[in-house]
Protein backbone atom coordinates (compact mmCIF):
# COMPACT_ATOMS: atom_id res chain seq x y z
CA UNK A 1 0.00 0.00 0.00
CA UNK A 2 1.40 3.43 -0.95
CA UNK A 3 2.62 5.63 1.88
CA UNK A 4 0.40 8.57 2.78
CA UNK A 5 -2.77 6.74 1.96
CA UNK A 6 -5.02 6.62 4.99
CA UNK A 7 -4.74 3.20 6.53
CA UNK A 8 -8.02 1.42 6.98
CA UNK A 9 -8.31 -1.46 9.37
CA UNK A 10 -9.07 -4.41 7.17
CA UNK A 11 -12.27 -6.00 8.44
CA UNK A 12 -11.49 -9.43 9.74
CA UNK A 13 -13.64 -12.32 8.63
CA UNK A 14 -15.76 -13.48 11.55
CA UNK A 15 -17.50 -16.19 9.59
CA UNK A 16 -18.57 -18.37 12.48
CA UNK A 17 -19.96 -15.57 14.67
CA UNK A 18 -23.34 -15.81 12.97
CA UNK A 19 -23.91 -19.23 14.51
CA UNK A 20 -23.61 -18.01 18.10
CA UNK A 21 -26.68 -18.57 20.20
CA UNK A 22 -28.12 -15.87 22.40
CA UNK A 23 -31.29 -15.81 24.43
CA UNK A 24 -34.32 -13.90 23.22
CA UNK A 25 -37.56 -12.57 24.73
CA UNK A 26 -35.80 -10.64 27.49
CA UNK A 27 -35.48 -11.94 31.05
CA UNK A 28 -38.15 -14.62 30.61
CA UNK A 29 -36.23 -16.18 27.74
CA UNK A 30 -32.93 -15.80 29.57
CA UNK A 31 -34.23 -17.65 32.64
CA UNK A 32 -35.18 -20.72 30.60
CA UNK A 33 -32.38 -20.39 27.99
CA UNK A 34 -34.83 -19.76 25.16
CA UNK A 35 -32.51 -18.96 22.26
CA UNK A 36 -33.18 -17.60 18.78
CA UNK A 37 -32.77 -21.17 17.54
CA UNK A 38 -35.73 -22.29 19.64
CA UNK A 39 -37.71 -19.23 18.59
CA UNK A 40 -37.21 -20.08 14.92
CA UNK A 41 -38.20 -23.69 15.53
CA UNK A 42 -41.47 -22.42 17.00
CA UNK A 43 -41.92 -20.06 14.05
CA UNK A 44 -41.25 -22.87 11.58
CA UNK A 45 -43.73 -25.13 13.33
CA UNK A 46 -46.36 -22.41 13.35
CA UNK A 47 -45.78 -21.70 9.64
CA UNK A 48 -46.14 -25.38 8.72
CA UNK A 49 -49.35 -25.66 10.72
CA UNK A 50 -50.64 -22.43 9.19
CA UNK A 51 -49.85 -23.66 5.67
CA UNK A 52 -51.72 -26.90 6.22
CA UNK A 53 -54.61 -25.37 8.17
CA UNK A 54 -55.31 -22.45 5.85
CA UNK A 55 -54.43 -24.58 2.83
CA UNK A 56 -56.90 -27.30 3.72
CA UNK A 57 -59.72 -25.01 4.84
CA UNK A 58 -61.18 -23.79 1.50
CA UNK A 59 -61.76 -27.36 0.25
CA UNK A 60 -62.24 -26.01 -3.26
CA UNK A 61 -62.37 -28.43 -6.16
CA UNK A 62 -60.17 -26.08 -8.16
CA UNK A 63 -57.56 -25.20 -5.53
CA UNK A 64 -56.25 -21.70 -5.00
CA UNK A 65 -52.57 -21.00 -4.60
CA UNK A 66 -52.34 -21.83 -0.90
CA UNK A 67 -54.46 -24.94 -1.21
CA UNK A 68 -52.40 -26.06 -4.20
CA UNK A 69 -49.21 -25.61 -2.16
CA UNK A 70 -50.60 -27.67 0.70
CA UNK A 71 -51.92 -30.39 -1.58
CA UNK A 72 -48.74 -30.53 -3.66
CA UNK A 73 -46.54 -30.87 -0.62
CA UNK A 74 -48.79 -33.59 0.80
CA UNK A 75 -48.79 -35.43 -2.53
CA UNK A 76 -45.05 -35.05 -2.97
CA UNK A 77 -44.15 -36.65 0.35
CA UNK A 78 -46.92 -39.23 0.05
CA UNK A 79 -45.71 -40.48 -3.33
CA UNK A 80 -42.10 -40.45 -2.13
CA UNK A 81 -42.94 -42.55 0.93
CA UNK A 82 -45.07 -45.06 -0.94
CA UNK A 83 -42.52 -45.35 -3.75
CA UNK A 84 -39.54 -45.83 -1.49
CA UNK A 85 -40.95 -47.93 1.33
CA UNK A 86 -43.81 -49.61 -0.45
CA UNK A 87 -47.39 -50.13 0.55
CA UNK A 88 -46.77 -50.80 4.23
CA UNK A 89 -44.67 -47.64 4.44
CA UNK A 90 -47.70 -45.40 4.54
CA UNK A 91 -47.89 -45.47 8.30
CA UNK A 92 -44.52 -43.68 8.37
CA UNK A 93 -45.91 -40.88 6.22
CA UNK A 94 -46.63 -38.46 9.12
CA UNK A 95 -43.12 -38.91 10.48
CA UNK A 96 -41.40 -38.28 7.14
CA UNK A 97 -43.72 -35.36 6.40
CA UNK A 98 -42.91 -33.70 9.72
CA UNK A 99 -39.20 -34.32 9.31
CA UNK A 100 -39.12 -32.93 5.77
CA UNK A 101 -41.03 -29.78 6.59
CA UNK A 102 -39.20 -29.10 9.82
CA UNK A 103 -35.87 -29.21 7.98
CA UNK A 104 -37.15 -27.39 4.89
CA UNK A 105 -38.58 -24.48 6.88
CA UNK A 106 -35.45 -24.34 9.03
CA UNK A 107 -33.26 -24.07 5.95
CA UNK A 108 -35.50 -21.51 4.24
CA UNK A 109 -36.05 -19.33 7.30
CA UNK A 110 -32.28 -19.27 7.78
CA UNK A 111 -31.86 -17.60 4.39
CA UNK A 112 -33.78 -14.51 5.51
CA UNK A 113 -31.40 -11.69 6.45
CA UNK A 114 -30.69 -11.36 10.20
CA UNK A 115 -32.29 -14.72 10.71
CA UNK A 116 -30.77 -17.87 12.10
CA UNK A 117 -30.56 -21.39 10.69
CA UNK A 118 -31.28 -23.92 13.39
CA UNK A 119 -30.21 -26.74 11.07
CA UNK A 120 -26.71 -25.26 11.11
CA UNK A 121 -26.17 -26.65 14.60
CA UNK A 122 -24.93 -30.21 14.85
CA UNK A 123 -26.93 -30.61 18.05
CA UNK A 124 -30.18 -30.19 16.10
CA UNK A 125 -29.26 -32.30 13.07
CA UNK A 126 -27.70 -35.02 15.21
CA UNK A 127 -30.81 -35.31 17.36
CA UNK A 128 -32.94 -35.63 14.21
CA UNK A 129 -30.60 -38.28 12.80
CA UNK A 130 -30.51 -40.22 16.07
CA UNK A 131 -34.31 -40.07 16.20
CA UNK A 132 -34.42 -41.56 12.69
CA UNK A 133 -31.93 -44.32 13.41
CA UNK A 134 -33.54 -45.30 16.71
CA UNK A 135 -36.93 -45.42 15.00
CA UNK A 136 -35.52 -47.56 12.17
CA UNK A 137 -33.95 -50.00 14.61
CA UNK A 138 -37.06 -50.24 16.77
CA UNK A 139 -39.31 -50.77 13.74
CA UNK A 140 -37.01 -53.44 12.38
CA UNK A 141 -36.77 -55.22 15.73
CA UNK A 142 -40.52 -55.13 16.24
CA UNK A 143 -41.29 -56.48 12.76
CA UNK A 144 -38.56 -59.08 12.40
CA UNK A 145 -37.57 -59.83 15.98
CA UNK A 146 -34.15 -61.37 16.21
CA UNK A 147 -34.11 -61.87 12.44
CA UNK A 148 -33.10 -58.23 12.37
CA UNK A 149 -29.50 -59.31 13.01
CA UNK A 150 -29.42 -61.23 9.74
CA UNK A 151 -29.31 -57.76 8.22
CA UNK A 152 -25.61 -57.63 9.04
CA UNK A 153 -24.86 -60.76 7.03
CA UNK A 154 -26.35 -60.67 3.52
CA UNK A 155 -27.86 -63.87 2.24
CA UNK A 156 -25.66 -65.92 -0.06
CA UNK A 157 -22.37 -64.50 1.15
CA UNK A 158 -19.70 -67.12 1.89
CA UNK A 159 -19.58 -67.99 5.60
CA UNK A 160 -15.79 -67.73 5.54
CA UNK A 161 -16.11 -64.00 4.89
CA UNK A 162 -18.31 -63.43 7.95
CA UNK A 163 -15.51 -62.03 10.15
CA UNK A 164 -14.99 -59.29 7.55
CA UNK A 165 -18.53 -58.66 6.33
CA UNK A 166 -20.24 -58.46 9.72
CA UNK A 167 -18.04 -55.72 11.22
CA UNK A 168 -18.17 -53.73 7.97
CA UNK A 169 -21.96 -53.96 7.89
CA UNK A 170 -22.23 -52.97 11.55
CA UNK A 171 -19.93 -50.01 11.03
CA UNK A 172 -21.86 -48.89 7.96
CA UNK A 173 -25.11 -49.20 9.92
CA UNK A 174 -23.75 -47.15 12.79
CA UNK A 175 -22.24 -44.50 10.54
CA UNK A 176 -25.67 -43.71 9.06
CA UNK A 177 -26.70 -41.17 11.70
CA UNK A 178 -23.24 -39.59 11.53
CA UNK A 179 -23.35 -39.04 7.78
CA UNK A 180 -27.02 -38.05 7.90
CA UNK A 181 -26.44 -35.34 10.50
CA UNK A 182 -23.11 -34.06 9.19
CA UNK A 183 -24.41 -33.76 5.63
CA UNK A 184 -27.19 -31.38 6.58
CA UNK A 185 -25.10 -29.49 9.10
CA UNK A 186 -22.11 -29.08 6.73
CA UNK A 187 -24.31 -27.92 3.88
CA UNK A 188 -25.93 -25.22 5.97
CA UNK A 189 -22.74 -24.05 7.67
CA UNK A 190 -20.72 -23.98 4.44
CA UNK A 191 -23.41 -22.01 2.62
CA UNK A 192 -23.76 -19.40 5.33
CA UNK A 193 -20.00 -19.08 5.81
CA UNK A 194 -19.65 -18.43 2.09
CA UNK A 195 -22.25 -15.64 2.30
CA UNK A 196 -20.28 -14.10 5.14
CA UNK A 197 -16.93 -14.44 3.35
CA UNK A 198 -18.14 -12.78 0.16
CA UNK A 199 -19.93 -10.06 2.12
CA UNK A 200 -16.65 -9.34 3.90
CA UNK A 201 -14.87 -9.15 0.53
CA UNK A 202 -17.42 -6.52 -0.43
CA UNK A 203 -16.59 -4.41 2.62
CA UNK A 204 -12.86 -4.87 2.03
CA UNK A 205 -13.22 -3.74 -1.60
CA UNK A 206 -15.31 -0.72 -0.68
CA UNK A 207 -12.57 0.27 1.76
CA UNK A 208 -10.16 0.68 -1.15
CA UNK A 209 -11.81 3.86 -2.49
CA UNK A 210 -13.71 4.69 -5.67
CA UNK A 211 -12.35 1.83 -7.77
CA UNK A 212 -13.11 -0.50 -4.92
CA UNK A 213 -16.79 0.41 -5.11
CA UNK A 214 -16.80 -0.84 -8.69
CA UNK A 215 -14.86 -3.92 -7.69
CA UNK A 216 -17.31 -4.64 -4.88
CA UNK A 217 -19.98 -5.37 -7.50
CA UNK A 218 -18.24 -8.69 -8.14
CA UNK A 219 -18.72 -10.24 -4.70
CA UNK A 220 -22.22 -8.73 -4.53
CA UNK A 221 -23.21 -10.43 -7.78
CA UNK A 222 -21.64 -13.65 -6.54
CA UNK A 223 -23.64 -13.41 -3.33
CA UNK A 224 -26.87 -12.95 -5.28
CA UNK A 225 -26.10 -16.05 -7.35
CA UNK A 226 -25.16 -17.90 -4.18
CA UNK A 227 -28.52 -17.01 -2.65
CA UNK A 228 -30.26 -18.73 -5.55
CA UNK A 229 -28.02 -21.74 -5.14
CA UNK A 230 -28.69 -21.84 -1.41
CA UNK A 231 -32.44 -21.85 -2.06
CA UNK A 232 -31.86 -24.96 -4.17
CA UNK A 233 -29.65 -26.51 -1.51
CA UNK A 234 -32.18 -25.78 1.24
CA UNK A 235 -34.90 -27.72 -0.57
CA UNK A 236 -32.53 -30.40 -1.81
CA UNK A 237 -31.05 -31.18 1.60
CA UNK A 238 -34.47 -31.46 3.19
CA UNK A 239 -35.41 -33.82 0.34
CA UNK A 240 -32.21 -35.84 0.73
CA UNK A 241 -32.76 -36.20 4.48
CA UNK A 242 -36.33 -37.38 3.90
CA UNK A 243 -35.37 -39.75 1.08
CA UNK A 244 -32.57 -41.32 3.09
CA UNK A 245 -34.96 -41.74 6.01
CA UNK A 246 -37.32 -43.54 3.62
CA UNK A 247 -34.51 -45.76 2.31
CA UNK A 248 -33.50 -46.71 5.85
CA UNK A 249 -37.12 -47.40 6.71
CA UNK A 250 -37.38 -49.57 3.59
CA UNK A 251 -34.37 -51.56 4.81
CA UNK A 252 -35.98 -51.87 8.22
CA UNK A 253 -39.30 -53.09 6.85
CA UNK A 254 -37.94 -55.45 4.18
CA UNK A 255 -34.45 -56.37 5.47
CA UNK A 256 -32.49 -55.88 2.22
CA UNK B 1 6.62 -21.65 9.58
CA UNK B 2 4.36 -18.74 10.35
CA UNK B 3 1.11 -19.72 12.05
CA UNK B 4 -1.08 -17.84 9.55
CA UNK B 5 0.82 -19.24 6.58
CA UNK B 6 0.41 -22.76 7.91
CA UNK B 7 -3.32 -22.15 8.29
CA UNK B 8 -3.66 -20.93 4.73
CA UNK B 9 -1.64 -23.86 3.41
CA UNK B 10 -3.71 -26.32 5.43
CA UNK B 11 -6.96 -24.87 4.14
CA UNK B 12 -5.63 -25.10 0.59
CA UNK B 13 -4.61 -28.70 1.04
CA UNK B 14 -7.97 -29.55 2.60
CA UNK B 15 -9.89 -28.55 -0.52
CA UNK B 16 -7.86 -30.81 -2.83
CA UNK B 17 -10.66 -33.28 -2.12
CA UNK B 18 -12.87 -31.17 -4.37
CA UNK B 19 -11.07 -32.64 -7.40
CA UNK B 20 -12.66 -36.00 -6.70
CA UNK B 21 -16.04 -34.42 -6.14
CA UNK B 22 -15.75 -32.63 -9.48
CA UNK B 23 -15.10 -35.93 -11.23
CA UNK B 24 -18.01 -37.51 -9.35
CA UNK B 25 -20.53 -34.81 -10.22
CA UNK B 26 -19.37 -34.83 -13.82
CA UNK B 27 -19.89 -38.57 -13.90
CA UNK B 28 -23.38 -38.30 -12.46
CA UNK B 29 -24.53 -35.73 -14.98
CA UNK B 30 -22.89 -37.48 -17.92
CA UNK B 31 -24.75 -40.64 -16.97
CA UNK B 32 -27.94 -38.60 -16.57
CA UNK B 33 -27.59 -37.01 -20.01
CA UNK B 34 -26.76 -40.38 -21.49
CA UNK B 35 -29.80 -42.11 -20.07
CA UNK B 36 -32.18 -39.27 -20.95
CA UNK B 37 -30.82 -39.25 -24.49
CA UNK B 38 -31.37 -42.98 -24.80
CA UNK B 39 -34.82 -42.99 -23.25
CA UNK B 40 -36.38 -39.53 -23.04
CA UNK B 41 -39.59 -40.87 -21.50
CA UNK B 42 -37.67 -41.94 -18.37
CA UNK B 43 -36.61 -38.36 -17.76
CA UNK B 44 -38.79 -37.68 -14.72
CA UNK B 45 -37.67 -40.76 -12.81
CA UNK B 46 -34.00 -40.50 -13.76
CA UNK B 47 -33.83 -36.79 -13.02
CA UNK B 48 -34.81 -37.27 -9.38
CA UNK B 49 -32.18 -39.97 -8.99
CA UNK B 50 -29.57 -37.75 -10.61
CA UNK B 51 -30.35 -34.86 -8.31
CA UNK B 52 -30.19 -37.18 -5.31
CA UNK B 53 -26.77 -38.41 -6.41
CA UNK B 54 -25.66 -34.84 -6.98
CA UNK B 55 -26.71 -33.84 -3.47
CA UNK B 56 -24.96 -36.82 -1.89
CA UNK B 57 -21.75 -36.12 -3.82
CA UNK B 58 -21.89 -32.42 -3.15
CA UNK B 59 -22.07 -33.19 0.56
CA UNK B 60 -18.58 -34.69 0.32
CA UNK B 61 -17.35 -31.42 -1.16
CA UNK B 62 -18.92 -29.57 1.72
CA UNK B 63 -17.19 -31.79 4.28
CA UNK B 64 -13.86 -30.72 2.78
CA UNK B 65 -14.97 -27.11 2.57
CA UNK B 66 -16.08 -27.22 6.19
CA UNK B 67 -12.68 -28.51 7.28
CA UNK B 68 -11.06 -25.67 5.34
CA UNK B 69 -13.34 -23.14 7.05
CA UNK B 70 -12.61 -24.65 10.45
CA UNK B 71 -8.88 -24.34 9.81
CA UNK B 72 -9.21 -20.77 8.59
CA UNK B 73 -11.64 -19.30 11.09
CA UNK B 74 -11.08 -21.08 14.39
Amino acid sequence: MAAGQPTIDAPTIDALGQFKLHTVLGPIGASVNFTQSNLLMVVAGALILALLYFGARPRAIVPGRLQAAAELSYDFIYSMVSEQIGHEGRRFFPFVFTLFFFILFGNLLGLLPFSFTYTSHIAVTASLAILVIVLVTVVSLSIHGLHFFSYFFPKGAPVLLAPIIVPVEIISYLSRPVSLSIRLFANMVAGHVMFEVFATFMVMMAGAGAIGYLGAVGPLALNVVLMGFELLVAALQAYVFAVLTCIYLHDAVHLH
Amino acid sequence: MDHEAAKALGAGIAVIALAGVGVGIGNIFSALVNSVARNPSARDQVFGLGILGFALTEAVALFALLIAFLILFT
